[in-house]
């Protein structure tokens, strides 16, 4: 009996998982409104007041950061951030061609391994690249006028520079990751299930052999 | 498994509470940011933030131990100033061997750092532009009596006039012609005016003698130029009884302070110069130690002097004065143009002319020419370390446009410079022509020199500078020039303090190069590039999205079977 249209709620998304994602989103997109007021893009808040919502989000982002590292160490989630090289260019594929051929999703969402190779380097470049550097220069962003006590010597220029080229790399990865979560196997698959934490994906059982 | 979910229910919560308290502090908090539009009566006096109180309490009995009305010395009838010195000096053996050392006496002032000299003997600024040849008229503000000419003896100690800055029954008044004495028989002044100026009952002043006062040293500060108002900009008339809107210091309502609170005496010698400044005071509170200048800001209120670190995080290189002094002349105009050039215009009849606008403050006078006033100015802003030079017979270049009075020294790049707020004082006055250098004229006096007796700038020029000692060509022209002036007073309640707004997104210090403003300022070739990659994510996903949106129609929804 073929069976290739079934399909089946999984659990992928851990309760933590969900509440710290649409935490980290709201921390970001402020920290990214009040950014780019700061940067003199608009005027919104006012300056006075956009600098404290800034940095109280700022530390609220680095307290969550903390706590989150400190999780996936206990759980093992970490695990599902491990880069692996095998199926990449089968996921490039997809979203570069296959997708359009309406080709099934290569990947599936089980329980260890939610994340498919091309988001693990995308979800692991924000982690350990963006999300540090904006960390380490907003700190150094804030606490400008002590680095010299420390033996840093850095230009105010030279460090808002580095902030704000993070910035623009986290917007452009924002709006990029927003529109990649409509390309599941619905445009709302992905979304439900940060909300619910189950996604309905498909069971693709193994073609039995022909003339069975 | 349940205990997993409260730590985790516990952590989302918290987390919530951050983001929900500074979207909070966002929206409502910082509501006394936007006081500049306050109306000035709902400013309460604030607690203060400094760290030494000196406040004179009236509920109080007098500090001092002494009460000179019950001194014989002073039961007297004077007929004279320096009789009344005398009197003093019998008890005060020192102090006018003390007064001999200031500058209030010498009116001379070498700086150490740049050699020049300088003081009121030797400045030549744009207002009356110099003191040689005027002594009568200008030496009414000198803390002596009968500095008339150069000839006047310094060593003189009877000629120290104690009253001037020690009167507390507020009838001691200089004789504005009278060479530093009061009058001894009733005069006219102006002449023609019907204005009488009565003897002094001297005897009374000298036995309610006591500290001084923003009154007795107002008597002079709060009128130089020649006028009330005209000189500094934050010092005037108003300041002898400063609302607390218009000075926190001052203020009755506020810390009530005088003047020596802050420019502290020490043998008579008063701290706090202009001529040798202080940019950046790095010392802090001045008790127990004091770096030799009690009046900065940070004497009292230290290095690190508000509640708010993202503000003190300025004070290396934005100057107290430049946010707590958001405009100056805030009660009463100041004069900002002076045109010397104009003088002379006479009416028909050959008399002297005197214009005045709305308000009754005078806007030509024959005597002086053209005048325009301001109120309630927004400061320049200027980067200043603390040294000042002066141009004084310095030749300046042919055909140079405007010719600086003085030059307030300092850039980003110094560490002891800090943004400063400054009056600037603009005018057009005489110049050497021939040598290129600022010009004296002789201006006060009964002979034909004189500019107001005669109204001859060739006569009044010749005469000036050879009483200056300058070497003059004898051609003179008219040349505009600039004088700036520190700000110090006049500081306004904190919620009227310049605003964050005003400098990083308003442009208020958009001339101030050489730092980095976050708002005001940011690296092109990043911001473009980081627009243009954003752009770019932008038409990525609209170009994607097409293509999947016209891919569905085609082949069926996307994701059905
Ligand atoms: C923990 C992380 C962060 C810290 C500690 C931090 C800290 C700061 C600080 C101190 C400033 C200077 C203004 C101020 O005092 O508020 C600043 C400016 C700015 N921040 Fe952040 N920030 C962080 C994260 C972010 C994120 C995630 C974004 C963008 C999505 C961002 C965008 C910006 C921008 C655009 C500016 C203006 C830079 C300029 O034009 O000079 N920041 N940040």
């Amino acid at each position: 009996m073929i069976e290739n249209n079934g399909s089946q709620k999984v659990y992928v998304y851990k309760r933590y998982n969900r509440v710290w994602h649409w935490i980290q989103a709201i921390q970001i997109a402020l920290l990214g409104i009040t950014g780019f007021e700061i940067h003199g893009s608009f005027s919104l808040f006012g300056f006075e007041r956009v600098t404290k919502i800034h940095d109280i989000t700022a530390w609220s982002l680095i307290f969550m950061v903390a706590f989150t590292i400190f999780w996936y160490f206990t759980t093992g989630e970490w695990k599902h951030y491990v880069p692996s090289g095998e199926k990449a260019s089968v996921h490039l594929r997809y979203y570069t061609l296959g997708m359009f051929k309406n080709e099934p999703h290569p990947g599936k969402n089980k329980e260890l391994s939610r994340l498919n190779p091309l988001q693990r380097f995308t979800y692991l470049g924000f982690k350990l690249l963006i999300v540090p550097v904006m960390v380490t220069t907003g700190l150094l962003y804030m606490f400008y006028n002590d680095l010299p006590a420390f033996g840093i010597n850095l230009s105010l220029e030279f460090v808002a520079i580095l902030h704000t080229i993070g910035a623009f790399a986290l917007l452009s990865f924002f709006l990029v990751h927003v529109y990649m979560t409509t390309t599941g196997q619905t445009v709302f698959t992905n979304i439900k299930a940060m909300i619910t934490g189950y996604e309905e994906i498909e069971v693709v059982e193994p073609e039995p052999a022909a003339g069975d | 498994m349940n205990q997993r979910r409260t730590a985790y229910g516990i952590a989302g919560g918290l987390l919530l509470v951050l983001i929900i308290a500074s979207i909070m502090i966002g929206a409502g908090m910082f509501t006394d940011s936007a006081v500049a539009s306050m109306p000035p009566a709902s400013v309460e006096p604030q607690a203060l933030t400094a760290n030494i109180v000196m406040q004179q309490d009236d509920s109080k009995p007098p500090a001092s131990t002494a009460d000179h009305s019950q001194f014989e010395e002073l039961q007297q009838e004077f007929a004279t100033g320096p009789e009344v010195t005398a009197a003093c000096l019998r008890c005060h053996t020192e102090a006018a061997a003390q007064i001999h050392e200031t500058l209030h006496w010498t009116w001379e002032y070498v700086n150490p750092d740049t050699g020049q000299e300088l003081g009121k003997k030797n400045v030549i600024n744009n207002y009356c532009v110099a003191i040689d040849s005027n002594e009568p008229r200008c030496t009414s503000c000198h803390v002596g009596y009968g500095y008339a000419n150069d000839e006047f003896d310094f060593t003189s100690e009877n000629n120290v006039d104690c009253l001037v800055c020690h009167d507390t029954t507020g009838d001691y008044k200089k004789f504005p012609v009278g060479a530093g004495h009061p009058v001894y028989e009733t005069k006219e002044f102006p002449p023609g005016s019907g204005k009488m100026w009565e003897p002094l009952d001297l005897a009374n002043i000298a036995q309610n003698v006591g500290a001084t006062s923003r009154n007795t040293c107002g008597a002079c500060h709060f009128y130089g130029g020649g006028g009330a108002a005209v000189k500094h900009g934050d010092l005037d008339p108003t300041m002898a009884n400063p609302s607390y809107e218009l000075d926190v210091h001052m203020s009755p309502d506020g810390e009530n302070f005088t003047c020596a609170t802050c420019h502290v005496e020490d043998s008579h010698s008063v701290s706090g110069s202009r001529y040798q400044a202080i940019g950046k005071d790095t010392h802090g509170v001045d008790l127990p130690a004091s770096d030799g200048n009690p009046a900065t800001c940070e004497s009292c209120h230290g290095l690190r002097p508000m509640q708010d670190e993202q503000l003190n995080d300025h004070v290396d290189q934005i100057a107290c004065q430049t946010c707590h002094i958001p405009t100056y002349a805030r009660e009463m105009q100041t004069k900002m143009w002076w045109d010397w050039s104009t003088a002379g215009r006479k009416d028909a009849e050959g008399k002297g002319i005197v214009e005045k606008d709305d308000n009754g403050w005078v806007t030509y006078d024959t005597k002086k020419g053209d005048f325009v006033w301001e109120k309630n100015v927004t400061p320049e802003y200027i980067w200043f370390n603390g040294t000042v030079t002066y141009t004084n017979l310095e030749p300046f270049a042919d055909g140079a446009e405007t010719v600086p009075i003085n030059v307030l020294h300092g850039g980003p790049d110094d560490p002891d410079s800090r943004i400063w707020p400054v009056k600037l004082f603009k005018g057009i006055q005489p110049y050497d022509s021939g040598n290129n250098t600022l010009a004296v004229p002789h201006l006060f006096g009964k002979d034909e020199n004189a500019y107001w007796k005669s109204y001859d700038w060739g006569l009044a020029l010749e005469a000036g500078m050879a009483a200056y000692g300058a070497d003059y060509s004898g051609e003179y022209g008219w040349i505009e020039t600039e004088m700036l002036w520190p700000l110090n007073h006049m500081i306004a309640p904190k919620e009227q303090a310049v605003s964050c707004e005003s400098c990083h997104e308003d442009g208020l210090l958009d001339g101030m190069e050489g730092v980095y403003m976050p708002g005001r300022d940011h690296n092109e070739l990043v911001h473009n590039t980081g627009v243009g990659l954003a752009w770019l994510a932008v038409v990525g996903i609209v170009v994607h999205g097409g293509f999947r949106f016209r891919n569905g129609r085609k082949n069926g929804k996307n994701g059905e079977k």
